[in-house]
């Protein structure tokens, strides 16, 4: 970590986006994580992401558990409302933030520690509730904060730092959230921002449960030969489904692609991303084979990424519950309280 | 000599789970109640679907005594797997209705009571061929049955299947045939009526007959909640599931017919309290509603929400504990848990109603306290209150009362704020201002966390930052004391060294009891205590009287260790009497706990002529 105060210091000539805000605004405390950690690159695609999606700032609200992943929602979105909450929880506690305000952007992150063990229950049911939510797991397969014991996500023959192999099988946080009804599923790896960028771009967007496994290599106690989550490991068995642009329903869409290879999905609030697919066989919209395509190519020892399923057409938890357009937190007593007459009425019923 | 009263004594029905027998036993209690003369009937569950005893006992009070009495004047004896024990409790000259179609050993009966045979199956044979109809119908006509040996008003009886089946004239027509065989049956065959009797009267007044649950989920609509997260459990299901009919009710935009409410049947516990604080950090009213096991499970949700100082409503329907305990039974006995739930130094609010009446006013006033408050707050129900239909006042509310949202900033607020510190003190209440996401886009943003902050909401491990905020929340304990609602003290008509503290469901067995110990000569003045932390009068109550019963339904004692802890107060003053069977506290055991004491610590002096050498 460094000491380094960040500077207020702002350069005039800083490219601004649509509604005037620089890149600085979108950024957050200096990082405490170690130096090199694939965290920290997650939070610069973050930042990235809400820059050029031009999103006020202080309309996202940031939620975490406990662990290093957790500790991010400090280092980026400086004027947005933040809640560190308890291990593996996030999702609860989001969950209930989201239904007293619908019209804010919740950006749920979490670690394997943190969703794959304590918190396998609540991301399960977030999910399934299909919750309106970009849910970050930032994936390392090891316990940072306790220095260096296996988490849930370690593939069974992974090597720990102090020579221990794991030989518990793994929790596949994408298959399981394909499996529950996951809306928007992606994956990508801390080490490629052209990759991840977009993708949150694209989740952000998403009415519904948006899930993004992030894998990123712990450079402290998983980037040694033996590990299947350190930054060579990823790098040599990275299989990517395809390389999207995220186009907002603002811009206009341009696409140069090579028709084809090019594929367009328009997302609910008329925002357009554009797949340039990679894998002739992968279709985006086709949970099933989705499923089957990564199970395939895991037991080739494969990593897949990219944008691994997007439904056609979602729905969230408040289109679910019925709920008025007037975000709940913003209703007053007259909208609130019967008031007497009504309750004479309703003691008249009770007699 | 069989017992002989109008309009005062203790009937139970005795049942199989299952069979149906609840709605008649019901209908049985309201027929009273519209007759103008006060109920109070208790549902004695087994945690069962079908198959295992039940019982409802029904105490008839014309001078409105709603606590549990104890004992059995008229037993309704519907379940052979209970007779013997059933039987054996009945009062000295008490009354027996039993379904005669198959003769009984002599031996099964008792020879100092007055026992009533009605061929219950035989008739419900002879007039129906299918088998569910034979075993529904056989409840509605033991109700007939009772209303012609306890002189009951049958018009009375038959305009509530009236509004029951509004609409179904079929089920109508059944059921009152059903009532009138049993009816008829007796009127030809047996002397009637007995000693026990019904009689018009007009004692019931404007009192409405609500469960408690009922009452406090429509405390949490007029308290303004908009959100709802829970876990089935017994007994506090239905409160959640009455909040969901009042707000189908009472909150559904008659325009676009969209919900102003959200409830989430959640995954477990942990979750529910998770959704709540989510929700009342980002400034909507929310709530949970559990019992025992539901607490533990939620104790570190709890203390962030101290910690970090956000607004969330428990509504605590306690039963038998500990672990699983006796699910269907009645105590208080997680005072302790809430009081201090969570590891680390915490104190919590709690309020404890008395009645369906409180718990609406204690279900509403909650989400200010805790919005006033920024801390979870404890509403403190049991099986008792919650479960069990309850003559109580009408429900009152105030039309000029507006919800207190507490110190809120709005971005007004904010713009004109130099310095924004979301742990500051400024009032010197030890209650810090708080902002909602996205309320301002550049001021009043904070990270909200579990872990130790400076007053500026950054984090620190630093120790005197640490005891600065710790000792912030001391102070904003003592704020509450004058904020919760007061004790109630009622005096005895004359001066007396002795007093007695109860809270919650003890307190119509209370009142009770303190007519019996007048009667029996004892004065003793008494204090309601109505929430954590208590108020100073508690501490002045104890000082005023040479010694204090504390008596809850609790093994441990718990509210007044929670007395002798928060007050300092010399434990040898306060004398526990403790009821913790599972069953409602009665008025005859207070009276008899208390008595037996006070005879004891009454010294008479020994008279001479009385010793005998």
């Amino acid at each position: 970590m460094t000491y380094v105060i960040k500077p207020k210091f702002r350069h005039p000539e800083l490219p601004k986006n649509e509604i005037g805000f620089t890149h600085r605004d979108y950024e957050g405390a200096v990082s405490t994580l170690c130096a090199g950690c694939g965290h920290d690159s997650i939070s610069a695609a973050i930042i990235e992401a809400c820059f050029e999606l031009s999103i006020a700032p202080h309309r996202v609200a940031k939620l975490s558990g406990i662990g290093c992943s957790s500790k991010t929602p400090t280092y980026f979105l400086g004027s947005s409302h933040g809640f560190n909450s308890v291990h593996g929880r996030m999702p609860s506690v989001l969950t209930g933030a989201n239904l007293a305000n619908r019209d804010l952007i919740y950006l749920g992150v979490s670690g394997d520690g943190d969703t794959a063990s304590i918190g396998f229950g609540q991301f399960a049911h977030a999910i399934r509730r299909g919750v309106d939510m970009v849910y970050i797991v930032e994936n390392n397969g090891v316990y940072g904060l306790t220095k260096g014991q296996f988490s849930a996500t370690a593939d069974p023959g992974s090597k720990s730092k102090r020579g221990v192999v794991n030989t518990d099988s793994a929790i596949d946080l994408v298959g399981i959230a394909l499996q529950i009804g996951a809306t928007f599923v992606g994956r990508s790896f801390s080490g490629d921002k052209a990759q991840l960028t977009p993708l949150i771009k694209a989740a952000i967007e998403h009415r519904g449960a948006a899930f993004i496994d992030v894998i990123s290599p712990c450079v402290a106690f998983n980037n040694h030969t033996g590990s299947t989550k350190s930054f060579d490991y990823v790098r040599e068995h990275n299989d990517v489904v395809n390389k999207l642009d995220f186009i907002t329903g603002r811009a206009t869409i341009e696409i140069d692609y090579a028709p084809g290879s090019v594929e367009v999905v328009q997302q609910y609030d008329g925002s357009t991303i554009a797949l340039r697919k990679l894998d002739a066989e992968y279709d985006v919209h086709d949970r099933v084979a989705a499923m089957s395509f990564l199970q395939h190519h895991a037991a080739k020892g494969q990593i897949v990424t990219g944008l691994l399923y997007v439904a056609a057409e979602s729905e969230d938890l408040h289109s679910h519950l019925n709920t008025v357009e007037t975000p709940l937190n913003g209703l007053g007593d007259q909208e609130l309280c019967p008031g007497s007459a009504a309750l004479e009425k309703f003691n008249a019923s009770l007699r | 000599m069989p017992l002989q009263s109008v309009n005062d004594f203790v009937i139970r029905f005795s049942n199989v789970n299952g069979s149906g027998s609840a709605s008649a036993n019901e209908l049985f209690a309201r027929s009273v109640l519209r007759m103008g003369i006060p109920v109070a009937p208790r549902n004695i569950f087994p945690s069962n679907i079908q198959g295992l005893p039940t019982w409802y006992e029904v105490r008839i009070s014309s001078a409105g005594h709603l606590g549990a009495r104890g004992g059995t004047d008229f037993l309704v004896a519907m379940n052979p797997q209970t007779w013997d024990k059933d039987v054996a409790a009945i009062e000295p000259g008490g009354y027996l209705l039993y379904d005669s179609t198959k003769p009984m050993p002599k031996s099964k009966f008792r020879n100092d009571i007055t026992v009533i045979g009605v061929p219950l199956t035989a008739i419900c044979n002879r007039e129906y061929t299918e088998p569910r109809q034979r075993q529904l119908f056989k409840n509605i006509v033991y109700v007939g049955a009772l209303s012609a040996l306890l002189d009951m008003d049958v018009a009375e009886i038959e305009k509530l299947i009236g509004e029951q089946y509004k609409g179904k004239e079929k089920l109508f027509d059944a059921n009152k045939h059903a009532l009138h065989l049993g009816r008829d049956w007796v009127m030809m065959n047996l002397d009637h009526p007995i000693g026990l009797r019904l009689k018009r009267s007009n004692d019931v007044g404007d009192r409405i007959f609500i469960e408690g649950n009922s009452a406090a989920a429509l405390g949490a609509v007029y308290g303004g909640a908009t959100m709802c997260a829970w876990y089935p459990i017994t007994p506090s299901s239905s409160l959640p599931e009455a909040f969901t009919r009042h707000c189908q009710r009472f909150r559904v935009d008659p325009a676009t017919k969209k919900n102003k409410f959200a409830i989430i049947q959640a995954e477990d516990e942990l979750s529910s309290i998770g959704m709540v604080i989510g929700a009342a950090w980002n400034g909507a009213r929310a709530f949970t509603a559990t019992s025992g096991p539901g607490i533990s499970l939620m104790q570190e949700f709890l203390g962030l929400a101290y910690f970090a100082e956000i607004p969330a409503v428990i509504f605590d329907v306690q039963r038998a504990g500990p672990s699983t305990g006796m699910p269907t039974r009645t105590q208080q006995t997680d005072i302790i848990s809430c009081a201090y739930a969570s590891h680390g130094d915490t104190k919590h609010v709690l309020l404890f109603p008395e009645d369906p009446a409180e718990a609406f006013e204690f279900g509403a006033a909650a989400f200010d306290l805790a919005d006033r408050l920024q801390t979870p707050i404890f509403v403190m129900l049991d099986l008792d209150i919650g479960m069990n239909h309850r003559l109580s006042r009408p429900l009152t509310w105030d039309d000029s009362h507006k919800f207190d949202r507490g110190k809120l900033m709005t971005a007004a607020a904010l713009d004109t704020t130099a310095d924004f510190g979301r742990y500051l003190d400024i009032d010197g209440d030890g209650i810090p201002y708080r902002t909602l996401p996205g309320t301002h886009p550049s001021k009043g943003s904070f990270f909200t966390r579990g872990t130790s902050r400076d007053r500026y909401a950054k984090y620190t491990e630093e120790g005197a930052a640490y005891v600065d905020n710790m000792q912030r929340l001391v102070r904003k304990f003592e704020t509450a004391k004058d904020l919760v609602p007061r004790p109630l003290q009622a005096n005895a008509g004359k001066p007396t060294k002795y007093g007695v503290i109860y809270f919650g469901s003890t307190s119509p067995a209370m009142d009770e009891a303190i007519e019996l110990l007048e009667a029996r000569g004892h004065a003793i003045d008494r204090l309601r205590v109505r929430a954590f932390p208590f108020h100073s009068s508690v501490t002045s109550f104890v000082g005023e009287h040479d010694f204090v019963f504390v008596v809850e339904q609790n093994r441990d004692a718990q509210l007044r260790s929670l007395i002798v802890n928060e007050c300092s107060i010399d434990p040898v003053r306060l004398v526990p009497i403790l009821h913790y069977d599972g069953t409602p506290i009665t008025a005859r055991f207070i009276a008899g706990a208390i008595a037996d004491r006070l005879d004891a610590l009454k010294v008479t002096p020994l008279r001479r002529d009385k010793v005998v050498s």
